[in-house]
């Protein structure tokens, strides 16, 4: 899921009050910042409470299912009638790209409640680690299934390199090297040591990115990742 | 060919030692630094960026130190520069005449004096390595011809002798002589019977170490080395031996002595890494009887 964290409360009133907005429409995302905390209902409840303490008018306020589904958030904030257009400002508590779903769907200026930070899995409630770095061009087979563009705070693809020390990072303390890890886990798996990986093809990291997988008209064939 | 090379191949026992460029444009303490280590060295390594902080380029001083006629060992990082970028200074490095190579990863920007860089690593020493290798075959690394006759670099590449885990270190050093390094310099070496040891992993590869050599000057300095340096741990016999000594340097210096009457027995040359006291360089060589 992606992972978002809430900007510093004075961050968010700056960018309100740089607005002079003083009608506010809350819109959070019903998926991964739900999951989070950081954008389900009780967190645009606690939000709405600061704010009206704070002096702001809340307009009404929101949880599309996916922040991200352009056709679900549109209908969802439909059903809001005129509350959404009697706001001055929108505020989205969804990462990045459900802010910007909002911006497309409405007239009024929109303003992000939270920062993307990674894409990442959950080990324990309110523990992430970031897990890919969606660079298009997986390479997990050969490395069983640890990310070294990721795990690795250099990126290097292949290692360990010179910091390496007793199987931990020298960038981040306490961090296992992920070369390291890699090496013992193929070991356990019984797969031989792989050799190096070739290059990284960021041809296939372009922005912004795009993808189309609908069945051609006429006829059903199995998706295909379309080029950038 | 380089005299470097030439000895190297020769099976001769050779001497390298490590200037950083200017953190400027002022050349002067670096050309002194060089005339001091010069004289008993076969080549000085010019470093690139060094601790990922800010210093003119390996490339321009590196000609620098040839013009001045002593034989340079460019470095190149996978930090700083993409891969357009380190073909392209590799070029500019053969055409300005510099053969010797010694790539490295790189020091994250995390640990520099410009901690908000991005770090690059578009390639890491293993590719940059094929890379060179591809150059000297007459390529650009993807398999383009380049004008002109081919690159012979003299690919050198860096080893960890003492990190644990050592078998993912032994197949990192095996990985980088399949990808062309001909000559490899350590990483300095603390625990000599240790190295011995690991040398012994390292002759299947054929090809020439030149283990690394630090002044242990002060308990300051090692200090930083075991707080600072990621990879890195001075002994505690060693550093009893400075604690007790009631001239350091001294101690240091006789330490450093010792190592390298070692390395004269069983590698093919010495790294030597004075931290700026570039006298106490030239004594240990001396005094260990190796110049």
């Amino acid at each position: 899921m992606i992972i978002t964290a809430p900007k510093p409360l004075e961050a968010l009133v700056a960018s309100i009050d740089a607005l002079a907005a003083e009608t506010l429409f809350l819109v959070g995302c019903g998926t991964c910042a739900a999951s989070i905390g950081t954008g389900g209902e009780d967190a645009l409840a606690a939000a709405a409470a600061e704010f009206e303490r704070r002096g702001y008018r809340i307009a009404g306020s929101t949880v599309p299912e996916s922040g991200c589904s352009i056709p679900g958030t549109r209908a969802t904030l439909r059903a809001h009638g005129t509350a959404v257009a009697d706001a001055d400002a929108v505020i989205v508590f969804a990462c990045g790209t459900g802010v910007q779903t909002v911006a497309e769907i409405i007239d009024q200026p929109v303003i992000p409640a939270l920062d993307s930070q990674f894409l990442g899995n959950s080990s324990r409630i309110g523990i992430y680690a970031e897990m890919c770095r969606t660079c298009g061009d997986c390479v997990l087979d050969q490395t069983a299934g640890i990310c070294p563009l990721t795990q690795c705070p250099k990126g290097l693809l292949n290692g360990p390199c010179g910091g390496m020390d007793n199987g931990l990072c020298e960038v981040v303390p306490g961090l296992d090297c992920a070369h390291v890890r890699i090496g013992r886990r193929l070991a356990a798996q019984g797969r031989p040591r792989r050799s190096p990986l070739t290059t990284k093809n960021y041809d296939r990291d372009l922005h912004p990115g795009a993808a189309n997988f609908r069945a051609p008209r006429g006829g059903a064939t199995s998706p295909s990742s379309t080029e950038n | 060919m380089g005299a470097f090379r030439d000895k190297l191949e020769r099976g001769e026992f050779v001497v390298t030692s490590e200037v950083a460029p200017p953190r400027g444009t002022d050349y002067t303490k670096m050309r002194a630094t060089v005339a001091t280590l010069a004289p008993v060295s076969d080549a000085v390594n010019i470093t690139d960026n060094q601790g990922a902080t800010l210093h003119l380029s390996s490339l321009a001083a590196s000609r620098i130190t040839l013009e001045d006629g002593v034989e340079p060992i460019f470095q190149q990082t996978c930090r700083d520069r993409n891969r357009l970028a380190l073909q392209s200074d590799l070029l500019a490095a053969w055409s300005l005449g510099l053969e010797n190579v010694l790539i490295v990863s790189g020091d994250n920007p995390h640990s520099g004096d410009h901690p908000q860089a991005k770090g690059v690593f578009d390639l890491d020493s293993t590719q940059l390595l094929q890379v060179v290798t591809q150059m000297n075959n007459g390529t650009d690394m993807n398999g383009n011809p380049l004008d002109g006759d081919p690159t012979n670099f003299y690919i050198g590449a860096a080893a960890f002798p003492e990190a644990e885990p050592w078998e993912f270190q032994l197949a990192r050093i095996e990985e980088k002589v399949a990808a062309g390094a001909v000559f490899f310099q350590t990483q300095a070496i603390m625990d000599m019977e240790l190295f011995a040891k690991r040398l012994e992993d390292l002759k299947q590869f054929g090809v020439k170490l030149i283990p690394g050599i630090l002044l242990l000057k002060s308990l300051r300095v090692i200090n930083f080395i075991n707080t600072r340096l990621p990879g890195l741990t001075v002994p505690p016999h060693l550093e009893a031996r400075i604690a007790a000594a009631e001239d350091p340097m001294e101690e240091a210096i006789q330490i450093a002595i010792e190592q390298a009457k070692v390395c004269r027995e069983i590698a093919d040359g010495v790294h030597i890494m004075p931290l700026g006291s570039n006298q106490a360089a030239v004594r240990i060589l001396k005094e260990s009887g190796i110049r």
